[in-house]
């Protein structure tokens, strides 16, 4: 390993997407085409956009933002043919509380994205692409602007990609620091120059996006992951998974645990063996308390639930979800109540305003939660928790009033001890000031 | 409005970007280059890029206001973000803010006396894995400790 990258490297890992991590140089242009870069672009240009998606589809890829929708089949709903052009968005906004990994993928390999945006310019017919990077990344954006400045210069982008006559042209858009621009339309609005407020879907992006036109919209990670795809074929890609759960992703792993790191893992890898054998274990010796699966807004998983293997359907399953890729890790010694109060301080935050329950909701479950955790919580305060929560579900135009309620949901059900420790503390020390 | 000329070159690069009429997408990266240099986003510097990308000043405006980096008075010379999230909440996140809040003598959004320093306790930045992590203007430090804090601190006094 040439470079120190930020944690270590694991020899359990199965290295696709972050194949070139270590690489001396790994960010330049020739340091990628040495290690097999656009072979798999030149393969693409090759085969009818027809024949590209279904090897997306037959990779059984899924999205690796939070939602983990089939990539092929949202590719082939772009209307290529529509008089109108189509616009492709990149989504680096990695704003998911636990998430860590798109930053290594634009850090680290930022050819190995261009590429796959190509690949996808290919099939959906788009010539114009715009990489929507968070704004606390400005260092990233640089290092994308030096990526695509290289790339313009070498001919891998323009007016001819790679003597090949395609043509396209790929801009950063730089956030300015807002959680919700991560969900889908708000960040479209964003890209217009607005506050990122989400859309009413129909129509759906890939109808009427950007400025209105067809857009195909992807996260880092997921358009990261085509370039192997396309070289090494869908079906080889899929069998590294599990059935209907393609491939690898980047798995972030943080909290408690004694080598935390952002590691690469075959879909349906055993949770268990994540924390205990990728990650090191917990810290101490200290026993597991539970885990959040995929970011923030997954329903929290307890000690005895986490026996699991690692892929969409199964987490799905155990009521919860993979989503983000971010894997937060707690010990024994966690304060729920803290926990979820943090959570909600979150989303309360980072709610737009647009829909009222969100609003509403996450402001009034977070004045719960505080006055729990100051110890001024009452015995129907656990219960108002989960009602509260439960009547934000599905009420909203996006997906952050769910983002809010279902941690909140889960921690109160399953950890419900907690509260009551609290109520039970309270009421001694009122006893002993009496 | 004059600004250097690397931020008159980026301008004139973001404004053609876009497609063709839809000037309007270079608000937001613009108010964010454009802070980087006059420190804060000023009515003058509203109406500037109001004018550059063809909108109204009411439209950048309100931009300014929902955008958490956006700011409308200055920020310390060095501006010390530090995550308290959970995932740095569960490794010290939270005590390191306070931390911090002591050693600079400032609460959340607060400046001090002499405009090099400022403070925000800021949502998740992606560096989860890499806990506690802070943000100095714009670069990352992670696995910070109190005792690294301070020393990065007392780094940015002395390079006055
Ligand atoms: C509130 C909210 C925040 C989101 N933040 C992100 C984000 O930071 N990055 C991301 O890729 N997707 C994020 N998503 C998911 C996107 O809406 C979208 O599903 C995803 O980018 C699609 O790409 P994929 O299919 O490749 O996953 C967010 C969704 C919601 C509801
Ligand atoms: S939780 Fe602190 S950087 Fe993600």
């Amino acid at each position: 390993m040439a470079k120190l990258l930020f944690n270590q490297p694991s020899p359990l890992e199965t290295r696709i997407v972050s194949k070139n991590f270590g690489l001396e140089s790994s960010e330049t242009l020739d340091v990628y085409l040495a290690n097999g870069g656009f072979k798999a672009f030149k393969k693409a240009k090759e085969m009818t956009p027809e024949a590209i998606i279904e090897e997306v589809k037959a990779s059984s890829l899924r999205g690796r933002g939070g939602a983990g929708f089939p990539t092929g089949l949202k590719w082939s709903f772009v209307p290529r043919t529509s008089p109108k052009p189509r616009v492709l968005v990149i989504n680096a906004d990695e704003s998911e509380p636990g998430t860590c990994k798109d930053r290594l993928l634009i850090e680290y390999d930022p050819h190995q994205l261009i590429e796959g945006i190509l690949i996808a310019g290919l099939a959906v017919d788009a010539h114009v692409g715009y990489i929507y990077i968070r704004g606390e990344y400005r260092y990233l954006i640089e290092k994308m602007d030096r990526a695509l400045e290289e790339a313009y210069a070498k001919g891998y982008l323009g007016s001819n990609v790679a003597g090949t006559g395609f043509k396209f042209d790929l801009y950063t858009h730089s956030g300015a620091g807002a959680y919700e621009c991560g969900e889908e339309t708000a960040l479209l609005d964003s890209l217009e120059g607005k506050r990122g407020i989400p859309r009413m879907k129909p129509p759906f992006p890939a109808v009427a996006g950007a400025w209105g036109m067809p857009t195909l919209l992807n996260n880092v990670e997921t358009f990261s992951a085509v370039p192997s795809i396309i070289r090494d074929g869908g079906a080889a890609f899929a069998a590294l998974g599990t059935p209907k759960n393609g491939g690898t992703r980047l798995v972030c792993i943080s909290g408690h645990v004694n080598k935390p790191g952002v590691y690469e893992l075959p879909l349906g890898y055993p949770m268990m063996k994540a924390i205990n054998e990728v990650a090191g274990g917990i810290p101490g010796g200290k026993k597991l308390k539970a885990v959040v699966p995929g970011g923030s807004s997954c329903p929290i998983l307890k000690a005895d639930e986490c026996d699991i293997a690692m892929d969409y359907d199964t987490l799905a399953k155990v009521g919860s979800m993979l989503g983000s890729g971010g894997m937060v890790v707690l010990d024994e010694t966690t304060d729920m109540v803290r926990f979820a109060l943090r959570i909600m301080r979150f989303y309360q935050h980072e709610s737009c305003g647009w829909c009222i329950p969100c609003r509403e909701g996450t402001t009034w479950l977070r004045k719960i939660l505080q006055r729990f955790y100051e110890g001024q919580g009452r015995r129907e305060d656990i219960s108002l928790l989960g009602e509260l929560s439960k009547n934000m579900l599905g009420r909203t135009f996006c997906a952050l009033g769910d983002a809010a309620a279902m941690p909140t949901i889960s921690i109160v059900e399953k950890f419900t001890e907690d509260f009551e420790k609290y109520l039970a503390k309270q009421n001694k020390s009122e006893l002993v000031t009496i | 409005m004059t600004f250097s000329p690397e931020l008159e070159k980026r301008f004139t690069a973001l404004l053609t970007r876009y497609p063709e009429g839809r000037t309007r997408s270079a608000v937001i990266p613009m108010l964010m280059y454009a802070q980087d240099e006059t420190g804060a986003i000023t009515g003058e510097v509203i109406e500037e890029v109001a004018r550059r990308c063809k909108v109204t000043p009411l439209q950048v405006d309100e931009v300014v206001g929902y955008y958490s980096m956006l700011h409308r008075k200055p920020m310390g010379k060095f501006h010390v973000q530090v995550c308290t999230n959970i995932s740095c909440l569960l490794v010290g996140g939270e005590e390191l803010y306070n931390h911090a809040s002591k050693t600079l003598g400032i609460g959340h959004k607060q400046v001090t006396a002499d405009g090099q320093f400022s403070l925000e306790e800021v949502e998740c930045m992606g560096a989860c894995s890499w806990a506690p992590a802070v943000e100095i203007n714009y670069d990352f430090h992670h696995h910070v400790t109190p005792e690294k804090l301070d020393e990065l601190i007392r780094g940015l006094r002395k390079s006055q």
